[in-house]
Parts: C-alpha cells; sequence; structure tokens
C-alpha cells in the first residue's frame, strides 16, 4: 500500500543553508493493508521526519514514496487533497493540535468544511458519533468540551477518532501514546489493533520497544536516519542480528528482567547495506 | 530513619477552592535506600518532591510533619528552609535539564550558583572536576554552553551539580523521562552510583515508569490521586503488589515479548478523581473491582506484612 523507495532526505543547516544534515538515508521498507509497522530510533534517528516525509509535511530530497501505487512526492494541491483523504497523521502532544480557545470537536468541523461539505448535518453528526464510539469515547462527554476540559486521552482518542471520519487507510501515528498515563496507554494501542484487524495500515513511530512489539507485525529500527535492520518483529525482537538492536534491547527496563551488561555499540558512518539473515528479516551486518 | 514524613498534607489554592494534591502522605526513608515514587499525572508525587523541598506560592501546607536525620524540616516557612535546601535536601526537579541558563557557561553557572548558596566554589573545585570525570563527561564541559551538550549529557551536570554538597536526600523528579533507553539507563545506574559512593544518603525518585524502578529502587511507594496506596520492597511491588490499583496498572505495562496477538492486556477503565472536591473514602473506589460499601471511608495506609504496607480494606482486614 505504502512504499518507501530509497528514501533519502537532507536539511539544509546553518547560514545560508550552507551546511548539510542527512536526516533520512536511502530507506526503503513498506507498510501494507491491515498491518501494523513500527519504527522505532532514538533522538534524531529521522524517524519522524520519516512521518513528515509520508504526510507531505515536509519535501524529500531523493527518492520515491508511493502509496497504491502513484508518486505522492510530487502531488498537486488537489490530488494532494484526496491523498489526505486516505492517509492521515496523529502527533505526540494531543495538546498541541487543539486551539485552546475553541471545543475541541472544532477539529471535525474543520475536516468537515475541507471534506464533507456536502453532507447533512444529521448524518453529519451520526458520523461523528460513531467515530467517537469507534475510538470508545462517550459523544456527551467530549462534544462541546474545551481541549483543557479533557484529558490527554481523549484528546488523543478524539485525534484518531478524527482520522477514521475520513475511512483512511494509513495512520502515521507518530509517538501517540508518550504522552499518556500507562492505564490509558494501553487504551490507545488496543484501539490502534483494533482498527488494524479492520484493515488499517499503521505506522507506529516509538522510541519504546516495549510498545513497538506489543503492536506491530514488523519492526524497522532506525540509526542516524538509515535502517540496520528490520523484518517480522517476532524475529527481530527475538533473535536480533545488529549490535545496535542488541544494545537497543538490553536497555530496556523490564519489569521482571534486571539489566544485564552490554558493551557500547561503536558509531559506524557508513551504510551498510542490508543483508537477509533469515526469511522477512533484514540487517545491516556481515553476511553469516 | 533518614527521613520520616507523618500525615502529609499539601493543597494547591485556586479560584475554584483548594485542590488536595496530597493528603496524608505517610512513608520512611532508610539511610542508603532509594525509594522509588511512582503514579500517574496528578497523582501527587511531584506536589510531594516541591513539599520537600520548597512550595509554591500557590500551595498551602495543611499539615503534618517531616523529619530529616531526626530533625524536624520546617517546610511552612520558606526562610528557615533555605539553609537546608541544597546541602541536606536537594532536588533535581522536572525539565532541570532543559532549565541550565543558556547564556552562561556551565563552569560559570556553577560557580554562581555556589555562591548564591554561600559556598566558595574554589573550596569544591576539584571535588567537581572529579565528579564530572566520574559520570564520563569530557574535562572541558565547564567551558561549555548547555546547547553544546546532549540531552543525557546536561542530566549528568544537573545530578552533579545538586549532590556537590552531599546532601543527606536528594529527590530525583522525573530525570530519566525525556532520555533515549540507553541514556535512560546510564542515568539511572549513575544515581545508584551515586549512592554506593556515599555523595547522597537515600534518593526519593519520582517517575511514572515502573520499570526503570524496577531496575535501580530499593522500595517503591505508589500513589494514587494526591493518596499513599502502596509501599513495599521493589520486587515485591512488582511481583506480588497486594493494592488493586498496583495490580491493575502493573498488568496494564507491555513488556518485550508481550504481543497484542497473544496477549491482549487491560488498562484501568475510569478515570482517576477531580481533587477539587474529592470523594469520601478510598479515591480508588469508582475503578476499584473490589470496592464494598466499607470503602466509603478511608482505608488506613498499615503493614500487612513486614516492610509492605498498603491502604486497602480488602487487605487490611478487619
Amino acid at each position: 500500500m505504502l512504499e518507501l523507495d530509497h528514501v533519502t532526505k537532507v536539511y539544509s543547516v546553518g547560514a545560508f543553508g550552507s551546511g548539510k544534515l542527512p536526516a533520512v538515508r536511502d530507506v526503503t521498507f513498506a507498510v501494507g493493508a491491515g498491518e501494523v509497522v513500527s519504527l522505532i530510533g532514538e533522538s534524531g534517528s529521522g524517524k519522524s521526519t520519516i512521518g513528515r516525509l509520508i504526510l507531505r509535511l515536509s519535501p524529500i530530497t531523493q527518492g520515491r514514496i508511493r502509496f497504491g501505487g502513484v508518486d505522492i512526492t510530487t502531488l498537486g494541491r488537489r490530488p494532494l487533497r484526496d491523498y489526505y483523504a486516505y492517509v492521515q497523521g496523529v502527533f505526540q502532544d494531543p495538546f498541541s493540535s487543539y486551539n485552546p480557545i475553541f471545543h475541541a470537536d472544532r477539529v471535525f468541523e474543520l475536516l468537515r468544511r475541507q471534506h464533507f461539505h456536502d453532507l447533512g448535518g444529521s448524518e453529519w453528526s451520526r458520523k461523528v458519533d460513531g467515530a467517537l464510539e469507534a475510538v470508545s469515547l462517550d459523544p456527551d462527554q467530549v462534544l462541546g468540551k474545551y481541549p483543557h476540559q479533557l484529558s490527554g486521552g481523549q484528546l488523543q482518542r478524539m485525534l484518531v477518532a478524527r482520522a477514521l471520519l475520513l475511512d483512511i487507510k494509513l495512520l502515521v501515528a507518530d509517538e501517540i501514546i508518550s504522552m499518556l498515563d500507562a492505564s490509558t496507554r494501553i487504551d490507545v494501542l488496543n484501539l490502534l489493533a483494533d482498527l488494524k484487524l479492520k484493515g488499517l495500515g499503521v505506522l507506529f513511530i516509538t522510541h519504546d520497544l516495549s510498545l513497538g512489539n506489543y503492536i506491530s507485525d514488523r519492526t524497522v529500527i532506525l540509526r542516524r536516519g538509515a535502517i540496520v535492520e528490520m523484518g517480522a518483529t517476532g524475529k527481530v525482537f527475538g533473535n536480533p542480528q545488529h549490535p545496535y538492536t542488541k544494545m537497543l534491547l538490553a536497555a530496556v527496563p523490564q519489569l521482571h528482567r534486571r539489566w544485564e551488561a552490554v558493551e557500547p555499540v561503536p558509531v559506524a558512518d557508513e551504510t551498510r547495506p542490508l543483508v537477509q539473515v533469515e526469511p522477512d528479516h533484514f540487517a545491516a551486518v556481515d553476511v553469516p | 530513619m533518614s527521613l520520616v514524613a507523618d500525615d502529609l498534607t499539601v493543597h494547591y489554592r485556586s479560584l475554584a477552592g483548594d485542590v488536595h494534591a496530597l493528603e496524608g502522605a505517610t512513608f520512611t526513608v532508610a539511610d542508603g535506600e532509594i525509594m522509588g515514587l511512582a503514579g500517574e499525572s496528578g497523582c501527587g508525587k511531584s506536589t510531594l518532591a516541591k513539599a520537600l523541598t520548597r512550595l509554591e506560592s500557590r500551595m498551602r501546607y495543611v499539615g503534618g510533619h517531616v523529619v530529616l536525620d531526626g530533625r524536624e524540616l520546617p517546610i511552612w516557612d520558606d526562610a528557615a528552609m533555605n539553609p537546608i535546601r541544597y546541602r541536606e535536601v536537594s532536588i533535581v526537579p522536572q525539565y532541570a535539564m532543559s532549565a541550565l541558563n543558556p547564556t552562561r557557561k556551565i563552569g560559570r553557572m556553577i560557580r554562581e550558583l555556589l555562591k548564591a548558596r554561600g559556598v566558595e566554589p574554589r573550596s569544591v573545585q576539584s571535588e567537581l572536576e572529579r565528579r564530572l570525570e566520574l559520570v564520563g563527561l569530557p574535562g572541558d564541559v565547564l567551558a561549555r554552553y548547555p546547547i553544546e551538550l546532549s540531552g543525557g549529557m546536561k542530566q549528568r551536570v544537573v545530578m552533579v551539580i545538586s549532590t556537590l554538597l552531599d546532601p543527606s536526600l536528594l529527590i530525583a523528579d522525573e530525570i530519566t523521562s525525556a532520555l533515549d533507553v540507553s541514556t535512560q539507563r546510564a542515568v539511572a545506574t549513575m544515581l545508584v552510583d551515586f549512592r554506593d559512593r556515599h555523595f547522597v544518603k537515600s534518593v526519593v525518585m519520582i517517575t511514572h515508569d515502573l520499570s526503570i524502578l524496577a531496575q535501580v529502587a530499593d522500595t517503591i511507594l505508589v500513589m494514587y490521586a494526591g493518596r499513599v496506596a502502596e509501599k513495599a520492597r521493589a520486587e515485591t511491588v512488582i511481583h506480588s503488589p497486594r493494592h488493586p490499583y498496583t495490580k491493575m496498572l502493573i498488568a496494564s505495562l507491555p513488556e518485550v515479548g508481550v504481543r497484542f496477538a497473544d496477549k491482549k492486556l487491560a488498562g484501568i477503565p475510569g478515570h482517576p478523581p477531580q481533587l477539587l472536591d474529592p470523594p469520601r473514602g478510598c479515591r480508588f473506589r469508582a475503578r476499584c473491582p473490589l470496592a464494598t460499601a466499607r470503602c466509603a471511608t478511608q482505608p488506613p495506609f498499615i503493614e500487612v506484612a513486614p516492610g509492605h504496607s498498603v491502604a486497602c480494606w480488602a487487605q487490611s482486614g478487619a
């Protein structure tokens, strides 16, 4: 459904853009319908940049991003609006996605103006209620409230509901649960999993390995803009090949296992090509 | 006992009335103990941290006592706390690493800070350099601006500064929260190392992340909606919690290895009560599967096993 094909993004930094900062380096992977792909990396790994490139929030430097076979990197205004009817993003901080002056449900109203201006009032509110129920929110509890009257979990679920109104095919979820409390976090995760079972593709961007492991079918590990390992989640987590993946896994604090000693992983600047280590499992390591 | 808190109650003043953010907090922290303080947003953990160091102007001390090394802390008296702060009780506030003065080099900022506390910077200079080296910071870090340091480096600088005078108690508020897993690990391990080297006697480590506490804390105190719910040794809280809230909280945490397809975890239905007008009795009552009529009365925080205290009628019997 969504394919990234040798995608590279270089930011220009410094005075007159003289400095070049490669944020994403030659990244190739795909997200299928009904598939959750975790994009895991530490700060500066380029994971959010990839999300922004897919959502066309920032232009791509090299490579192609295709959605349903169509290159979306060069779409004009009108086709881009159609693209947004299928692909939507939800971001880390739910509070910053709302205007505190207006009711929180204004995000639905703005969407209606863009995409559903020919829909009748009662039909529209039925649709909104349906979307809210799909994210386990009670419409009476959230409609007509200001953002500060709602919890982070409620606001975040409303943003997912907003995306669902469009009958989207792909959701780019960038750290959407990092700001939520543990007990509500799992509800949002389960919601994504339920939507996936209904056929939604999800790009789940996170720095949290246990969350990525819980929800995703496939996992992509990024380091300094390049993929170091990817494949079926069970294989990447169960049989990590790249030393960086091993280090990350060892550093994850776990409830029932104490930290073990690990070797620091030297920063390798060259991007090594991915090799297949087993079916549906690739890593940037020497051929075994 | 290094720290003894007894029935500590602190409210926030607001236009709509008092917010009962911390109510009847009772616990002890032993010499050399790293106590993890866990709970979700609004449970009162940061309020407790502030109460032990400096009350904000909108915070109101309502009652209770805090005794550190046998001496009562005058937490209601801002001026009387002044000589105690930093020397006896030191805090790494939340987001401290983002609050380093951007216009000062690290070294100058530390000198100014020490002078403000009445300490001659030269008297601790060699110790400062030794400790910065100990936590793996480059020798020229004092000559750098904060913007030249990574998040993990800034957090290490902040921790060295706050423990430079060997305080008895260090309160570390969410020091690992904004960091990557590998840096998180380094900072958390550093805290244990500081305790082992007696740079601090005891630590209260506040975090929402129980799995970090499972790694470094000796004991864990769980708070819910402004009240203490459970305290025990870390492994007891993780493996055999007694309070229904702790049980449900731990059951909702995904771990590496747990997959949605194999085992669907459940959250805790409902949400915490409003603390402007908190319900009488146990504050977890509305979300608790074990709640009975008795829970309309606040359960006492009592010891159910050696070193294991719980505030729940279902556990304390009687």
